[in-house]
């Protein structure tokens, strides 16, 4: 099924999109994808531990299941303010 | 009003939006951005953000302070792209009958938008650019 994944500052700096269109299994994880981005960009380990992830602008936990359609987004350590 | 926006920001843009004949207190914070980070010189910032996302949890910030505080009369604009020395990054405004709520409600305000909204600031100056992080993840539970 297909998903949208989104990239910001530092992540996209790391994957060199803003954006991608991904086909991920049916049934799968958050974590799942992202298993499969930090194997792809191996650098995303880097900030791995302090990531954040939001399905559908709403921050989400690892086990969450992704539906088609869905917009993931990868989330580094905020700096607004 | 809670809103991402790429043009200037000026210190009252908000003002109006917020007085209301029953408050007695207004309270406006404005983050500007400053000429340094430690003992590194800046010579200007570059925010970006996840605009729906931020805007939806700056409306969520919103919510919490009404049920803290009953306080409905409030707004946060924050700017996106490149911002020079002395522009505004963040304004919040918050109206309320007395001061204490406002000034109470203004900081809760912009410490949860520091910890919650998906937005970034980039550092440009003498040693090149870095992305700052924030000091933990905005969700924890990945």
């Amino acid at each position: 099924m297909k998903i949208k994944a989104l990239f910001f500052a530092a992540c996209r700096d790391i994957v060199g999109n803003r954006e991608l269109d991904l086909d991920v299994g049916e049934g799968s994880q958050v974590e799942d994808l992202k298993n499969v981005l930090l194997v792809k960009y191996p650098e995303l380990a880097t900030i791995n531990n302090v990531l954040s992830i939001a399905v559908n602008a709403e921050y989400v936990d690892g086990n969450t299941i992704l539906n088609p359609g869905d917009e993931v987004a990868f989330i580094p350590p905020v700096s607004g303010g | 009003m809670f809103k991402i926006i790429e043009k200037t920001i000026h210190p009252d843009a908000l003002y109006s939006d917020v007085l209301q004949d029953t408050n007695g207190a207004v309270a406006i914070f404005a983050g500007v951005v400053r000429n340094h980070s430690g003992e590194k010189r800046t010579d200007h910032l570059v925010y970006e953000a996840y605009a729906d996302m931020a805007e939806k949890k700056m409306k969520e910030i919103g919510d919490e302070i009404k049920s803290r505080w009953g306080i409905v009369n409030l707004g946060i604009l924050h700017r996106v792209g490149r911002l020079e020395i002395g522009e505004i990054s963040v304004l919040i405004a918050v109206s309320s009958p007395h001061r204490s709520e406002a000034f109470a409600a203004c900081q809760y305000a912009i410490d949860r938008l520091k910890q919650v909204v998906p937005i970034w600031k980039k550092e440009v100056g003498e040693d090149g650019e870095s992305w700052i992080e924030g000091p933990q993840a905005a969700h924890s539970g990945n």
